[in-house]
């Protein structure tokens, strides 16, 4: 068995406009044969220049990496597949690249079809797969040659939990033949069943161990506390024990809640609610490790009188492209205050409602009432109600925070007075002041999203839309993301989310799960998870087991 | 990274891989073969330096019969489209608006004038602001005057004696401006085409990701530029032999020289303005700036310090000099010669050493900014 | 007063305007590659862009010994058009000294010329040129028309004959040196404008589709019509001030008379810049991607500097080319921008050119407004 690859003192800087910075300072480890090795850490730790070293195609400044004989493969977050060629095509380009013969080509194809289970898609073209089916065939195209060594740079961020699961299960079987496999994340659950993980942050490693061992260090530190049922009333106790002494994160989980204290710090009490000590988890002890830069402060009055009851009212929403029906009879409500969440996997006809309830694109029949506006007659007044953040960074990049602030008041039709005041408002709430004049594209995530919001609801929205607003996003910068959007909600904004992100949907009020244009679930998390999950996994198990379900009950 | 191996395996994947995207979007096929035609169409007929049935106002105040010959004249050429205005301020007026190009006044004395030597009996006005024109113009009615004179002078048997230059155009005796005009704008044409077709593609890879995903493979830096030269050179070369076809058989032109030294030409000229597409792409790796530089170098200069309208020779020193660096310069020369003259190895010779010398600079300079790696 | 819903649409077109200024403006290499070659433009094709002859590269053959022939020479060889470069000493000389391009043309003068002359004959010099660049032919035969005819002239006077008769006299209006470059860069000014403008507006949604910035877009209350015409003003501002600056150039640098008015010629350039913007806008919503929008405004730019009399004149056209030439925006801001420079146009000449300009801004603004509205709608 080969050594895998070790790395020992590796340095990388890059000096750019803003002066020179180092991106990975002094790292050493191995990556070990037969095992997955997690690499965990916020946006900006160098995890993905730590892995183009490792690939080779970034030269450190020092520190040596020794490569085992065999092949090292690589495949880069954005993994460029041509998406103008069929899938078939993308592969047989990279057989050729790789220097496959007809015969090896047969065998090598064979197996990767009957692994990835795009045998059916082979003349579909790469650009009409969905998320999770171009993930893995990026992955067929890194493993046209078996590697020694496998880099996978975030692979499972855009990608549906039951494609998640999938690409999990393709790279265990790898690891059993003996492969040595880096997968780096932002996603602390994966990083759990790795069997080793390195934490990265600001270019040094703060931890290289098993999970285990690293949970362990914050032993003690997790509390549960149960909760009553109501909804308004949960966020408000999860924010006074956000604000009790030596918490460092508390967060929502069905109707208890989990707090991380300081090491050594008194159990948590409220008046009426009693915490029991719980195992820690891997994230448990990353939120302990990366404490919070600071506690989000409270966002109030953002909202005008917006009326209430419902502000969203879907009945028999449909759209039609051509034949194909991607969003099928959809019927829902969400009430004033309520942060309601769009789950399913890519190309369920999410994105479509969303559009929809966006007036991004009419409906094709069927009612949509957003903020009082029918959207068939008035889209462009419906926009005026809602705030909307995108998935990707939707902002001018060349563009400093403050620039980008003051177009969204003006293209919201502030006058140049209510945009000051608001614009410092905002900067003042979502602590923006330092970034004020830089070029926002060079902003580390965190601080993107952060703006991203506040220029979300300068115009004070009635109804906030994210799309997928955590992706791919570290648990430090999420938690903090959606202790605001808690706060929001709780001063009566209304949230619609669109996700395929598990995690996310833990913090919505109610979930309507969509399959295939139609939707299959609708309740409360905790009812969802009661109805489908009968083993009590989680969330996710029983997401899956609706699909699942579904797909058996009407196969294609 | 290795040298410059090839690895026939390899190439032939990558090339296939660019054929197939070429043929998913049609565009880069219409550009090689679409729109040189079109272009030659439009500009075949629309480029000519010749001024032809330009607008002229005659003010005759004079009742002398010599007047209404000399007009006769006038409207017997092609070049003057004469209009009879009633007196000067009207035909001042039309210049001013543009209605004419030139006056030419016949004064009350004109007949008495006439017959004196070194006398002024004529007179004319052009408007300047087209100064080639208004050259031309003023040339073609100092021509038709001196005729008038000619014949005038034989018929009354009075002796005149001039010094007669007898003019030849050699290559072009009808001094037809199409003729020197279409091989100029078939390498301008060219130009445009082969920088349109490369300056994106390397950017394009950089831009949607697909580099990184290339540099995890052992391709190596002379196939990747080999696999991104091949297909456009070909399309490139289509797009010649369609202009060149179309030269000969819409535009009539004749072809003195031999088809090899054209494709041997043709392709040195094309591997420079390929290289200089991929230059900008690999050096800008983003579309944008790379098609504004691919198209601010190649449109105007390519029109304007080629020699394909503007004679080279009467430019400003310095500018003589910065127009070494536009290659359509070259073949603009080399193109003239081959249709009109011949295999003349005088000129063919150093022009084809220039664009040899550009194509293996650009490349060079190409191969030198592809790196195999993300720095 | 404004009603509140206009008040609020201008506030988000001013909103749109801003930043489409200042995305341009922040991206360095965007703002260089916007102002800089432009100029670097102006200043070599001014240059470049000249139909007068100096310098040509001239060959002799003079087999006449007589002093006329000499004198006759030394007129060539004192003349700005024309460089003697060589003499031949033998006929069979010419064709290599033209094939090769050496020189431009060769003048040969008879054995028998001065005792021509003396005698009262007609004698006869020869005048070889190279036709491969015809307007180049044509100018220097009009330049030894000259030469020959003022020579003549006065070998006339010395013998006392009447020789060449009444004189033509020209004179040239508006420019009388007859410089090339004032004609030029009136011309330049509004072609760098049109290549930027059409650039910038119709690779600009393309490239925020390729950025994701425009989805972003879409979801604010901006009407299809405000972020219609905040597209297009944005890059006409932009267009417009840099046509500003080249003008300015023109008659500080290179001594461009500005005879007219220049508000007639902002005029003209403003409505210009409505078509041309339109154009590019409608170019932004048909294509998909940054390279179908690169070549599309390539294929309506080119043709429409050719068609427009920058270089050469209309009227010189066969009908039907001519006849496409009125949809071409350019010709008719030509008109204007060299009227207002060299002539003093008066304002009827301008307004004939500007409506029929301001209504293919109009037609094309109506056509992009609707293509735009059914692609973003």
């Amino acid at each position: 068995m080969s050594a895998g690859l070790t790395f020992e003192g590796l340095r990388k800087t890059f000096t750019g406009e803003a002066g020179t910075v180092t991106a990975v300072d002094g790292v050493s480890g191995v990556i070990a044969p037969g095992k997955i090795t997690g690499l965990v850490g916020p946006d900006a730790a160098g995890k993905t220049t730590l892995i183009r070293m490792l690939a080779g195609l970034l030269v450190p400044n020092a520190g040596t990496i020794t490569k085992p004989p065999g092949h090292v493969s690589y495949m880069p977050q954005k993994f460029g597949l041509y998406e103008d060629l069929t899938v078939e095509q993308n592969l047989v380009l990279y057989a050729d690249l790789h220097g496959l013969d007809q015969k090896a080509r047969k065998e090598t194809f064979a197996k990767l079809h009957g692994f990835t289970g795009l045998a059916p898609f082979t003349d579909r073209l790469a650009g009409k797969l969905s998320g999770g089916m171009k993930q893995k065939l990026g992955l067929a195209c890194t493993l046209v040659v078996t590697p020694e060594v496998l880099l996978l740079d975030e692979p499972s961020v855009g990608v549906d939990p039951v494609s998640r699961r999938e690409l999990w299960a393709m790279v265990q079987q790898l690891q059993n033949t003996g492969i040595a496999v880096l997968w780096s994340t932002a996603y602390l659950d994966e990083a759990e069943r790795c069997d080793h993980v390195m934490l990265l942050h600001e270019g040094t490693m703060l931890f290289d161990g098993a999970p285990k061992d690293f949970t362990a260090r914050s032993e003690g530190q997790t509390w549960r506390m149960a909760l009553p049922a109501k909804a308004a009333e949960k966020r408000e106790l999860q924010r006074a024990a956000a604000a009790l002494p030596g918490v460092i994160d508390s967060q929502i989980q069905g109707r208890a809640l989990r707090l991380v204290v300081e090491k050594d710090a008194p159990a948590p009490t409220l008046p009426g609610l009693t915490a029991e000590q719980i195992p820690p988890r891997l994230e448990d002890a990353y939120l302990a490790m990366l404490h919070p830069p600071h506690k989000p402060p409270p966002i109030v009055e953002h909202t005008e009188e917006v009326g209430s009851g419902e502000l969203i009212r879907v009945h028999d929403l449909t759209r039609k492209f051509g034949a194909f029906t991607a969003v099928d009879h959809l019927s829902f409500e969400v009430q004033r205050g309520e942060i309601f969440g769009l789950l399913g996997p890519n190309g369920a006809g999410k994105s479509t409602t969303f559009k929809m309830l966006c007036g991004l694109i009419p409906a094709s029949s069927g009612e949509a009432h957003v903020a009082g506006f029918d959207l068939r007659v008035a889209r462009a007044d419906a926009r005026g109600r809602l705030g909307y953040m995108a998935q990707k960074f939707a902002y001018v990049g060349y563009l400093s925070v403050e620039q980008n602030m003051r177009f969204a008041a003006g293209v919201y039709g502030l006058s140049k007075k209510e945009a000051n005041e608001r614009v410092e408002e905002a900067i003042d709430a979502f602590g923006l002041a330092p970034y004020r004049s830089s070029a926002c594209g060079l902003l580390p995530l965190g601080i993107k999203q952060r703006m991203a919001l506040a220029c979300a609801i300068l115009h004070r929205p009635a109804i906030l839309f994210l799309d997928e607003p955590t992706s791919g996003v570290d648990p430090v910068t999420r938690h903090e993301f959606w202790a605001r959007i808690n706060a929001m909600a709780d001063a009566g904004m209304t949230v619609l989310v669109t996700s395929h992100f598990i995690d996310e949907a833990e913090y919505c009020d109610r979930l309507a799960i969509i399959y295939r244009g139609k939707m299959i679930g609708l309740g409360s998390p905790e009812e969802i998870k009661a109805q489908h999950d009968k083993g009590g996994a989680g969330l996710e198990a029983a997401f899956i087991s609706l699909v699942e379900n579904y797909d058996r009950e009407h196969p294609q | 990274m290795t040298g410059p191996t090839v690895n026939m395996q390899r190439l032939r994947g990558f090339l296939r891989k660019e054929w197939l995207q070429i043929i998913r979007d049609p565009s880069s096929i219409v550009v090689a073969v679409i729109l040189p035609m079109v272009m030659l169409v439009l500009f075949g007929f629309g480029v000519s330096l010749d001024a032809k049935n330009q607008p002229a106002a005659i003010v005759i105040e004079t009742a002398a019969p010599e007047a209404q010959d000399f007009l006769a004249s006038l409207r017997a050429t092609p070049y003057v489209t004469p209009t009879i205005a009633p007196d000067r301020q009207t035909a001042i007026a039309w210049m001013r608006t543009g209605k004419v190009r030139a006056i030419v006044v016949l004064p009350e004395d004109f007949g008495a004038q006439l017959h004196r030597a070194n006398a002024a009996p004529i007179q004319v006005l052009v408007n300047g602001t087209d100064s080639n024109t208004a050259r031309l113009l003023a040339g073609y009615i100092q021509g038709i005057w001196a005729t008038w004179l000619q014949g005038k002078a034989q018929a009354e048997r009075t002796q005149v004696q001039t010094i007669a230059v007898q003019s030849r155009i050699w290559f072009n005796e009808a001094v037809d401006s199409h003729r020197s005009i279409i091989p100029g704008l078939i390498a301008v044409i060219m130009t445009l085409i082969g920088a349109l077709l490369t300056a994106l593609v390397i950017a394009r890879e950089w831009e949607r990701g697909t580099m990184e995903a290339l540099l995890t493979t052992p391709l190596t830096k002379t196939e990747l530029l080999l696999g991104k030269l091949l297909p456009y050179f070909a399309l490139g070369m289509g797009g010649m032999v369609v202009s060149t076809v179309f030269a000969l058989t819409v535009f009539g032109l004749p072809f003195a020289g031999s088809v090899w030294v054209l494709l041997l030409a043709s392709s040195l000229f094309m591997l420079v303005v390929l290289g200089f597409g991929l230059m900008a792409s690999t050096i800008t790796r983003n579309q944008f700036s790379a098609s504004i530089l691919a198209l601010t170098a190649t449109m105007l200069p390519g029109m304007l310090l080629s020699g394909f309208i503007f004679d080279i020779r009467s430019m400003n020193p310095v500018v003589q000099v910065i127009t070494h660096i536009v290659p359509a310069r070259y073949f603009v020369e080399i193109l003239k010669t081959l249709f009109l003259a011949g295999d003349i190895w005088p000129v063919i010779l150093p022009n084809m050493g220039a664009l040899a010398l550009m194509a293996t600079i650009l490349l060079t300079i190409t191969a030198r900014k592809t790196t195999r790696s993300l720095e | 007063m404004l009603p509140a819903s206009w008040t609020e649409s201008l506030r988000r077109i001013a909103a749109l305007i801003r930043r489409e200024l200042l995305t341009i403006w922040r991206d360095k290499r965007g703002r260089t590659i916007l102002i800089l070659p432009p100029i670097m433009q102006l200043f070599v094709f001014s240059y470049a862009a000249t139909f007068d002859l100096s310098n040509a590269p001239l060959a002799i053959l003079n087999e006449d010994a007589g002093l006329a022939s000499r004198e006759l020479v030394a007129r060539f060889s004192a003349s700005d058009a024309f460089k003697p470069m060589a003499r031949l000493t033998n006929g069979v000389e010419i064709k290599a000294i033209i094939e090769n391009g050496d020189a431009l043309a060769v003048l040969h003068i008879g054995p028998t010329f001065s005792r021509d002359l003396a005698s009262g004959k007609t004698p006869t010099i020869q005048f070889i040129v190279d036709g491969r660049q015809s307007n180049t032919a044509l100018i220097a035969m009009s330049y030894v028309n000259e030469i020959v005819g003022d020579f003549s002239r006065e070998q006339a006077a010395r013998y006392g004959r009447s020789m060449a008769g009444p004189q033509l006299v020209t004179r040239a209006w508006f420019n009388s040196n007859l410089e090339t470059r004032w004609f030029i860069i009136p011309g330049l000014v509004a072609t760098l404008t049109m290549v930027v403008a059409t650039l910038t507006t119709s690779m600009s949604v393309a490239r925020e589709r390729e950025l994701g910035t425009f989805e972003q877009l879409l979801v604010t209350p901006l009407r299809p019509w405000e972020l219609f015409v905040g597209k297009i003003v944005g890059p006409a501002i932009i267009a417009f001030t840099e046509g500003a600056l080249l003008a300015v150039l023109g008659i500080l640098i290179f001594h461009v008379p500005l005879r007219g008015d220049v508000a007639l010629m902002a005029l003209g350039l403003a409505v210009f810049m409505l078509s041309v913007t339109s154009v590019g806008l409608m170019i932004s919503t048909l294509t998909n991607t940054q390279q179908q929008a690169q070549i599309a405004s390539f294929c309506v730019v080119m043709p429409c500097i050719i068609l427009s009399g920058l270089t050469t004149p209309i009227e010189n056209m066969p009908g039907w080319v001519q006849a496409l030439t009125y949809l071409n925006p350019l010709r008719y801001v030509l008109v204007i921008n060299r009227g207002v420079f060299l002539q003093d146009i008066p304002a009827s000449v301008a307004f004939a050119n500007l409506w029929p300009m301001a209504l293919i801004g109009v037609v094309t603004a109506a056509m992009a407004m609707r293509l735009f509205r059914s692609r973003m709608a």
